[in-house]
């Protein structure tokens, strides 16, 4: 059973073909990635998946649904998650207020309740909080609960930002570029997350420029180059494929057939 | 026991209403305190609107206006008890703020300051061209509140200044007790959270119109329930609560004191309220003296005057 599904997605940007026709799929506890060089439309390609851009071709299906350009926060009901390469936190907020607000949607209630602080509000409040500390503890970010996020390393910022979207208990979880940024250490630590995540059940789809942990972790790998998907198959197909290794490695292989 | 930032900032609140009479030399300074509390009051909305929120509004006296001009119309034309006509006009002031802000909450930044700026100005000529119901820009007569005779009847006799005094600063308390409880709440927290990001606000969940929305219709009732106060209080209103120097001001306390910050906020709205006063001596370098000091605390103090000094006793009591 495919969890989500992109069918023929394309968008244009001033004439310029950023992504075009891409398809493929995710299955429930597998992990997808996408890979192809700076400017092979990846980001582009997540945000159109995950409702910031319009797709400008094609289908994006979730659970079975149609979500094509649906708002993100509609997305996220439907229980697809993400993270951004450019860190997206809550910088003036606690380290341990980032990881609640990933409960928005099971901790939010009637405003008034909220104004007049009745124990309907505290109640949710902290069940979320209570959920967010453990998240906090995953992500082993527990000790900074309280600091000031943006007094954070980028490397904990990224473990946060995965605790935030872990946080919405989510079918499908998009990481873009989770590793970047990051020192050897930290990317093991993200790698296992990411794979412990996924054998819970989630369905994750990854952009990473780290070739070795696309390599360990992924069950599935797109190639993407110039927008357009020119291979896919399981990391060992994939390492061999020609167009592969010539989109990677030279554009002499490019220029020698036109 | 230790506090929270919330039971500290009610505590100084309730400390501070309560206790500071006892210091006034003449019965004047009652009034200045319920100038204080009133302008506080519209300040606690702009800090759920701004500094929870992130967003600028600068048309809010045009709310301010509804609720003055509520207590002087509702009672003479609708026969509604100017208690009553307080409730009125922040129904009126959340109805249009929910009307007027759908659309405009789409824009961003300055536009949204733009915009809410035409919103206010539209206000306050509206309640001075239309001479038939508002008596133009002379103003008109606002009816006395019961409540003080229905207090001197129960024995409690308070002087016109006292009255006001106690009634605006316990008129504050309340707001702001509302405006922490939002702070901390799963609301607050989404408010804040769209200040941060919006992308990563709406990648969680959160409805950012929806909740900007609220946002907006909140800060307009604490707005017009101000202007109501300052119009009973003085028995008597003009045109010049909608107009756009009071919104200027009220963004001003706000971002002065620090509109992140209930308490930051109040401060701001006390200095502002206080420094004409204190500066009659220099009135005509008064506007030169707010600007300067409005430039300084922007370049040394982002955060505005209370958050920035908490921060330096803090950091250096460690």
């Amino acid at each position: 059973m495919t969890l989500l599904s992109i069918e023929g997605l394309g968008i244009t940007f001033g004439g310029l073909k950023a992504v075009s026709d891409v398809s493929f799929g995710v299955k429930p506890g597998e992990i997808v990635s996408v890979i192809g060089p700076n400017g092979a439309g990846k980001t582009t390609l997540f945000n159109m998946i995950s409702g910031v851009y319009l797709p400008g071709a094609g289908k994006v299906v979730l659970n079975g649904e149609d979500v094509t350009g649906m708002r993100p926060d509609l997305l996220a009901r439907r229980g697809m998650s993400r993270t951004f390469q450019n860190l997206q936190i809550f910088q003036s907020m606690t380290v341990l207020e980032n990881a609640i607000a990933g409960y928005h949607l099971r901790e939010s209630g009637p405003i008034l309740a909220d104004l007049l602080n009745l124990p309907s509000t505290r109640r949710r409040a902290w069940e979320a909080e209570q959920g967010a500390r453990a998240l906090l503890a995953r992500v082993g970010l527990e000790r900074a609960a309280e600091r000031e996020a943006g007094s954070l390393s980028y490397g904990a910022l990224k473990r946060l930002e995965i605790a935030r979207a872990l946080a919405l208990d989510p079918k499908v979880l998009l990481l873009d570029e989770p590793a970047a940024g990051c020192n050897a250490v930290e990317t093991e630590e993200i790698d296992h997350l990411i794979a412990d995540v996924a054998k819970s059940g989630v369905a994750i789809l990854l952009v990473e420029h780290d070739m070795k942990m696309v390599m360990r972790i992924s069950n599935h790998i797109v190639v993407l180059d110039h927008g357009e998907k020119i291979a896919e198959g399981d990391p060992a197909t994939v390492s061999r494929n020609p167009a592969v290794i010539a989109a990677y490695l030279g554009t002499e292989a490019e220029h020698a057939h036109g | 026991m230790k506090l929270t930032p919330k039971q500290a900032t009610l505590l100084v609140l309730v400390l501070l209403v309560a206790v500071t009479p006892f210091f006034f030399p003449s019965g004047y300074y009652y009034r200045v305190g319920a100038l204080i509390f009133v302008n506080g009051i519209a300040v606690t909305g702009i800090v759920i609107l701004t500094g929870y929120a992130g967003q600028v509004s600068l048309g809010h006296a045009g709310f301010a206006g509804i609720g003055g001009y509520a207590c002087a119309l509702a009672p003479v034309h609708l026969g509604l008890p100017p208690s009553l006509s307080i409730l009125l006009g922040a129904a009126v002031s959340a109805v249009l703020a929910w009307l007027v802000g759908r659309p405009i909450l789409r824009l961003k930044g300055y536009y949204l300051a733009i915009a809410t700026l035409g919103f206010g100005v539209l206000v306050s000529m509206v309640l001075s061209n239309e001479r038939w119901l508002t008596h133009g820009p002379d103003g008109i007569e606002v009816p006395e509140l019961a409540l003080r005779n229905m207090l001197k009847e129960a024995g409690l006799k308070l002087s016109n200044g006292e009255f006001w005094y106690f009634f605006t600063g316990i008129c504050l308390i309340v707001g702001a007790w509302l405006a922490l409880n939002l702070h901390g709440s799963p609301t607050g927290r989404a408010l804040r959270a769209l200040h941060g990001s919006e992308i990563a606000a709406r990648t969680v969940g959160v409805d950012v119109a929806r909740l900007k929305l609220r946002a907006f219709v909140i800060s307009a009732v604490y707005a017009s329930v101000a202007g109501s106060l300052l119009a009973l209080q003085n028995n008597f209103i003009t045109p010049d609560v909608a107009g756009f120097m009071h919104s200027i001001e009220m963004v001003t306390m706000a971002v002065l004191g620090g509109a992140g910050s209930v308490l930051g906020a109040i401060f701001g709205a006390g200095i502002l309220t206080l420094l004409p006063q204190v500066l009659t001596v220099f009135a005509e370098y008064e506007q030169l003296m707010l600007g300067l000091v409005m430039m300084l605390v922007m370049i040394f103090l982002r955060e505005g005057l209370l958050p920035s000094i908490l921060r330096k006793i803090r950091g250096n009591g460690e």
